[in-house]
């Protein structure tokens, strides 16, 4: 059990594979910069791997002050046990006050892990972090300056803060996406601490016979624009309007997961909270009733235009533009407003 | 060889399925309004300890932890073809957030030594799938998380296809082991009609007690308890009686239970509103839907 430290640093796990950075730990930076600058504490970047020490740069360009650097021939690929071992140690010996993860398949894999072989809380799936003040409902005493926890509970219904106020390291997960990637300073400069592990072969349970990686079909958070469908498209074939107003406006077709379950389109596809979080510029929702699953998925979005034919949609509750009309004769119209209006495709 | 399986599985309300009518007039969501339902990747993991338990022999033990009304699913479970059911209830594990019930469930699973423990992969009421981890490190086994497909049972030695988000990974291991199960892995079975029949009545002491104190609201606390007895003592005989274990039985340190035992605290729940800040009604004609595409060109939205 780890005591509370005001002094401690805050840690973000540099997830990365191959030797390639994932996102979400650049994304978590921008992030964990700012909670670190209200803490008035270090940003340090955990990195583990074999060969990995050129990714230190990169993290000291978006943000990190420090890079705890872990180079081991056995930790070249991603186990549970071996990498639960080697953070455990680093978090007992340096004692941050924050560590965060990426909510990927390997975050969610290893934090867990990690929390409980440490004794400390962890909270999933985070949508937000801040930083406040707490009083317990049953005494007086004020604790200052903790990790608020967001998160959405209850299937999206529900926003709820956590906070650990008497033991610690706090510990998140963040869902990719939510947080916009930082622009990286390449005059930054950082400190890199080595450190030694002590790990063996009986830290790798596993054997790994085989691993395919694919590309996706598409990248959804990157686009300025998309065009998303749901189960009122009706049929894969009427998902060609979809995919004709994405071409028109340059925009990337997406679905909900009703759209993707019915097999209008691929997985790729699907925003919400069992798909992408995205957050373009514009969101055009065709045909969809606006489940919160979905919202939690898009609902950061500038500007939205929601289509259907149903007035009480609960997506006319976050539009900014609502057409309330049939898909099949509004979608055609935009077409033709668009071309127009010599909207390059 | 035969294989002692034990799968965790959790009773929550049906959050996927809210419509119209679970929402309130304020935008936020009626939670009373949600059926209570077996969580849908649990059955996943049922379904896969059967199909060992019907390939290679041995058998197949549920446990979930929750209020008594749990034992719902406890019953279902016997209806798919479970061979033991065990209920984890106490006052003293409420507030217990995932440390502390991954804590609490330890405690239970080691009474059974299983070779296998399995958990869906997360929870559609919290989605957290940090219950399964955990578990499996207080256990000090193996975890293999995200399994889509067990592609072989050989002694000791299994082989699992598990999901990598963009892709797979086909990873072999010593028993014993925890996975946690996708939906992708099987289509669950449904309740056996001869098992409803036989497992219908099935019960945990707490629901013969509340039964029986239903049905008798005049007598004593001593003939009460007599009749509690008996009654269970009856359907223990036919092998209906449903296991309900305490904190008492499992020899658990409360410090590691209920509120004390739990790291994270709640500091706040809001409740989602949904609105935009601004929003227009654009007529379906073509008037309307050029005038909207012109505004978004101005305002450079879409260029």
């Amino acid at each position: 059990m780890i005591e509370v430290n005001k002094k401690g640093e805050v840690w973000v796990f540099a997830e990365q594979h191959n030797g390639q950075l994932e996102d979400t730990p650049i994304e978590l930076m921008s992030k964990a910069r700012h909670l670190a600058d209200i803490l008035d504490v270090k940003l340090a970047a955990a990195v583990l791997g074999n060969n990995v020490k050129d990714l230190s740069a990169k993290l000291i360009h978006y943000g990190a002050d420090k890079i705890y650097l872990v180079e081991h021939p056995l930790l070249e690929h991603y186990q549970t046990n071996s990498y639960a071992k080697v953070i455990s140690d680093l978090i007992h010996k340096h004692k941050p006050q924050i560590v965060l993860y990426g909510a990927t398949i390997t975050g969610r894999d290893l934090a867990p892990r990690v929390a409980s072989a440490i004794k400390a809380g962890l909270t999933a799936d985070c949508t937000d972090l801040q930083i406040g003040d707490h009083t317990p409902g049953n005494n007086s005493n004020t604790y200052k300056n903790l990790l608020f926890q967001i998160r959405p509970a209850f299937g999206g219904n529900i926003i709820a803060t956590i906070i650990n106020y008497d033991r610690w390291p706090q510990m998140a997960t963040v869902r990719e996406g939510v947080m916009p990637m930082p622009t990286p300073d390449v005059t930054r400069k950082g400190e890199i601490i080595t450190e030694k592990t002590e790990i063996s072969r009986q830290d790798l349970p596993l054997e790994i016979l085989e691993e395919h990686k694919r590309q996706k079909k598409i990248d959804l958070k990157a686009a300025r624009v998309i065009v998303a469908g749901g189960a009122g498209v009706g049929s894969k074939e009427n998902f060609s309007l979809i995919w004709n107003l994405a071409n028109c406006l340059g925009a990337a077709p997406a679905a909900t997961r009703a759209a993707v379950d019915l097999g209008f389109i691929d997985h790729d596809h699907q925003v919400g909270q069992t798909g992408t979080t995205v957050r373009p510029s514009l969101y055009v929702a065709v045909g969809i009733s606006g489940a919160i699953q979905h919202q939690a998925g898009m609902s950061q979005s500038q500007k939205i235009i929601a289509i259907n034919n149903d007035p009480d949609a609960p997506i006319f509750q976050i539009a900014h533009y609502k057409i309330l009309g049939d898909l099949n004769e509004v979608v055609p119209k935009m077409i033709k407003a668009i071309k127009e209006k010599g909207i390059k495709e | 060889m035969a294989y002692n399986c034990v799968v965790l599985i959790k009773q929550v309300p049906d959050t996927k399925r809210i419509t119209g009518q679970a929402m309130n007039d304020d935008g936020t969501v009626n939670r009373s309004a949600l059926p209570a339902i077996f969580n849908p990747e649990d059955l996943n993991a049922l379904e896969l300890a059967l199909q060992i338990k019907e390939n290679f022999g041995g058998n197949v033990t549920v446990i979930t932890m929750g209020l008594p009304a749990a034992a719902s699913i406890l019953r279902d479970s016997l209806f798919r073809g479970a061979d033991e059911a065990i209920l984890l209830t106490d006052q003293k594990c409420a507030a217990s957030d995932t440390l502390a019930t991954s804590y609490i469930i330890s405690c239970a699973v080691k009474k059974l030594d299983p070779d296998i423990v399995l958990c869906g992969r997360q929870a559609i009421d919290g989605d957290t799938a940090q219950v399964g981890p955990q578990l499996a490190e207080k256990l000090g086994i193996t975890q293999i998380t995200y399994v889509e497909e067990l592609i072989e049972l050989n002694g000791k030695t299994i082989t699992v296809r598990r999901n990598i988000g963009n892709g797979f990974q086909k990873v072999r291991t010593e028993l014993p082991v925890l996975l946690t199960v996708t939906s992708e892995a099987n289509d669950p079975r449904v309740a056996a009609a001869k098992k409803m029949m036989k497992y219908k009545n099935a019960l945990a002491p707490i629901e013969v007690g509340q039964r029986i104190k239903a049905q008798n609201p005049d007598a004593d606390g001593p003939t009460t308890k007599d009749l509690i007895e008996h009654k269970c003592s009856t359907l223990d005989q036919k092998k209906l009686l449903i296991k309900q274990w305490g904190l008492d039985f499992l020899d658990a340190d409360l410090n590691w239970c209920g509120r004390s035992g739990s790291p994270t605290k709640v500091h706040r729940i809001q409740s989602v509103v949904l609105t935009a800040k601004e929003s227009k009604d654009i007529e379906p004609n073509d008037r309307g839907i050029s005038d909207m595409i012109h505004e978004l060109i101005e305002d450079k939205t879409i260029s």
